[in-house]
């Protein structure tokens, strides 16, 4: 067999691992990588602007298209811009495969220019990371590295290789399987668990379902509305969660906790058992934790062991794969009607809609996010940032697309939504891929609408400009009396902006033009951004405020109350 | 504190890293760990690790999930609540005058320590034994002139014929991992 260099073994196992594209930046200590790049024509390579941006962008394609995303950075600031986005994949469990140059191995430790210790620094935000000394060992660290990006709870994982390394010579001979001894994933449930777990749903007179990421991430909605279906149980969305479950089916309720739908939070007090699915119960799900769901027995359907009890007390826990899970599960459920229960979740929407949106001549955030949900055809996907606008995104989002809204949850990374959009649409090429921006976030990451043009992809921007970071002017009107402080600030045309980048652009300051507008950028062949200049004090409701129960949560806020006043 | 020591028995993979990413998971949720040993397990290629740290039953059981997910943690278990032989091993110098020697010496032989090595003006003092049991000797000999101190923390093992952690059966043999200075005197060296 001939021998070809490291940069070569690298390219070998991503042909290998089936990669489509990495997202990445060239630099000093990955330059052998790009060398062999060219050899390589069936992978593609998408220069971001920015490393942040590159881990962005793979870590949505990676979601949406359900494999794991490819990173490329070089060595020290390079591999640091990456934490970031590391750490928004590691928070999100997405799979994530970075591979960064590294300083040559005779200068590691040394302060060589441009090192900085990338596996120390990721070990708390990563699956597993190397530092590989050795060629021999390229092809076997990057198989282990794909597993355990790829299965399990998937995650981030980085692969650092000095330059010396990539250039160094050996035969390529990829591992037909991985065998990790502390690495041994359980995909089944125990039976007599899941057993336990039926029979718990056939007593339960108020079922919840609360699902989470977990079901987005092994691709289980279908499962998850049958089961829904066969016992008639309310399923409840996580902000991650959100697309596991059709919009429009009778039993989807929507999004709980401190944003969520009024109803879900009540109801989540109200019920006698929550199946708790793919989630984690989040404190932004669950509020003081002392006070969660009363009344119910918990079933935990989780893929990773150390969820299990971290944040509740769990009367059925079962460690497997969702999908897998619940294809065991649903034979043993009896089919259940639960009227009454149904009955109380209709009366409570009735009562407290909780998404009414405002009316006014002005134009209201909710008008617009919900207008481009109604405009957009059924096929469409969603990036968001982070902040009110994501929050009304998630509480209008109500689409029967499936796995097709992508937001940073864990982390809350603003700034993620110009470059997940952009992944997105790289794994859906052929679909309306919407990002809803914040003025805030998309200052953070804006140099990435360069791709748009060079790349050719038609995303559609929406800036929800409200000249404020909303969610934190909103929490200093509301729990720091008024005290608004770096809330503000001075903005750039964002026109201009993205006319600069080859992008059209408009700006919409009337209520008149936003369906006009929205029109106009889905009948365009290109990308396009448009700046909507929203109610600048809108506040996001329902909502729960931070360490009180769900049952505290705040439909609307009450005219005249002091401290819910405008 | 509000808990007990926990002695914690971990089968790991022997290869770079893997002590600071256990670490870290500690560290992360703000236990202080007492003591720590780490050394080649019976099969090669494993290392076993005890540790002791101070906290309450659930806290240690959270922590002691998250260690799992430490992709090189074959198997970890928290020994607490069970019949264990727990010692630690001990190298004590005491500074010793002509006078003072025989009356130290008395005290080594009760312990049923060890004198290793003898100086004109010290003695160092090997001894093994549970914490407590070293704990005594200390207070016994300070008093002489304790001049330097070095303890390896606990290791432990459980009573009788069950195993403390075992290496789950693997097909093949576990990998070796190669130092980066291993077999590679000058690249290796300055690392």
């Amino acid at each position: 067999m001939t021998k070809i260099n490291g940069a070569e073994i690298i390219m070998e196992c991503l042909r290998k691992e089936g990669v489509e594209f990495i997202f990445g930046y060239p630099g000093g200590a990955n330059l052998p990588m790009y060398d062999a790049l060219h050899k390589y024509p069936d992978v593609k390579h998408i220069l971001a602007r920015h490393e942040q941006g590159a881990a962005h962008a793979a870590d949505a394609y990676a979601r949406v298209s359900g494999k794991a995303g490819v990173v490329w950075a070089t060595s020290g600031p390079g591999a640091t811009n990456l934490v970031t986005g590391i750490a928004n994949a590691w928070m999100d469990s997405v799979p994530l495969v970075c591979i960064t140059g590294q300083v040559v191995s005779w200068l590691l430790g040394r302060d060589g220019f441009q090192e900085a210790d990338i596996t120390g620094i990721t070990i708390p935000i990563v699956k597993q990371n190397w530092l590989v000394l050795d060629v021999e060992d390229i092809a076997p660290t990057i198989a282990e590295a794909f597993h355990i990006a790829t299965t399990g709870r998937p995650g981030p994982v980085l692969v650092d290789i000095p330059r010396d390394v990539q250039q160094a010579l050996c035969e390529f001979v990829y591992p037909d399987h991985v065998d990790i001894a502390g690495y041994q994933p359980k995909m089944q449930g125990h039976p007599q668990q899941v057993k336990k777990a039926a029979q718990l749903i056939d007593e339960s007179q108020k079922p919840l379902i609360l699902a989470g990421h977990g079901v987005v991430i092994s691709r289980a909605a279908d499962e998850l509305r049958e089961l829904a279906e066969k016992a008639q149980i309310p399923v409840i969305t996580t902000l991650l969660g959100l697309g596991g479950m059709p919009g429009s089916h009778d039993l989807n309720m929507g999004m709980p906790g401190m944003h969520g739908m009024y109803w879900n939070n009540m109801g989540i007090q109200e019920a006698d058992l929550v199946i708790g699915i793919g989630m984690r119960f989040d404190d932004r799900v669950t509020g003081s934790l002392k006070d969660f769901a009363p009344n119910a027995k918990i079933i935990h359907i989780d893929i990773d062991p150390a969820e299990i009890g971290k944040n509740v007390k769990t009367m059925i826990p079962i460690v497997g794969d969702v999908r897998t899970v619940l294809q065991q599960l649903i034979p043993h459920v009896q089919p259940a009607r639960h009227d009454e229960w149904r009955g109380w979740f209709r009366d409570m929407r009735e009562k407290h809609p909780s998404i009414t949106i405002p009316e006014s001549d002005r134009i209201v955030p909710q008008y617009v996010i919900n207008k481009i949900y109604e405009m957009s055809g059924p096929k469409a996907y969603y990036a968001t940032g982070v902040g009110q606008h994501q929050m009304w995104a998630a509480q209008y989002f109500w689409s029967d697309n499936p796995y097709s809204f992508v937001t940073s949850g864990g982390a809350g990374t603003m700034g993620f939504e110009v470059p997940a959009a952009i992944g997105v649409q790289f794994a859906r090429p052929h679909d309306t891929v919407w990002a809803f921006c914040g003025d805030g976030g998309f200052q953070m990451t804006m140099e990435e609408l360069a791709l748009c043009t060079e790349y050719e992809l038609p995303i559609k921007f929406a800036i929800i400009n409200n000249h404020y970071l909303g969610m934190v002017r909103q929490w200093q009107d509301k729990f720091y009396d008024h005290n608004l402080s770096a809330v503000r600030m001075f903005q750039p045309d964002f026109v201009k902006i993205a006319e600069a980048m080859g992008i059209s652009a408009m700006r919409v300051t009337e209520k008149s033009m936003v369906e006009s507008s929205i029109e106009a950028a889905l009948r365009h062949p290109g990308a396009v951004l448009i700046d909507f200049e929203v109610e600048e004090v809108e506040d996001c409701y329902p909502m729960m405020p931070p360490g009180v129960s769900l049952s505290d949560t705040i439909d609307q806020p009450k005219v005249g109350e002091p401290e819910y006043a405008r | 504190m509000s808990g007990r020591l926990h002695t914690i028995v971990a089968l790991v993979e022997n290869r770079p890293g893997v002590l600071n990413k256990i670490a870290s998971k500690w560290r992360q949720r703000g236990f202080n760990i007492e003591s720590l040993t780490v050394g080649h397990s019976e099969v090669a290629g494993l290392s076993r690790m005890t540790f002791t740290v101070d906290g309450a039953s659930n806290d240690i059981e959270q922590v002691t999930k998250q260690l799992y997910k430490v992709i090189e943690v074959v198997k970890i278990t928290d020994v607490s609540d069970q019949q264990v032989i727990a010692r630690e091993l001990a190298l004590i110098k005491i500074a010793t005058t002509r006078e003072n020697r025989g009356a130290v010496i008395e005290i080594v032989d009760v312990f049923r320590a060890k004198i290793v090595d003898v100086a004109a003006d010290s003695l160092v003092i090997e001894t093994t034994g549970t914490e407590e049991k070293i704990d005594a000797l200390i207070g016994m000999l300070t008093p002489f002139g304790l001049k330097e101190l070095v303890r390896t923390g606990r290791v432990a093992m459980v009573r009788g014929g069950t195993s403390t952690v075992t290496a789950p059966a693997q097909n093949g043999q576990y990998r070796h991992y190669r130092s980066a200075g291993e077999g590679k005197p000058k690249v290796g060296s300055l690392i």
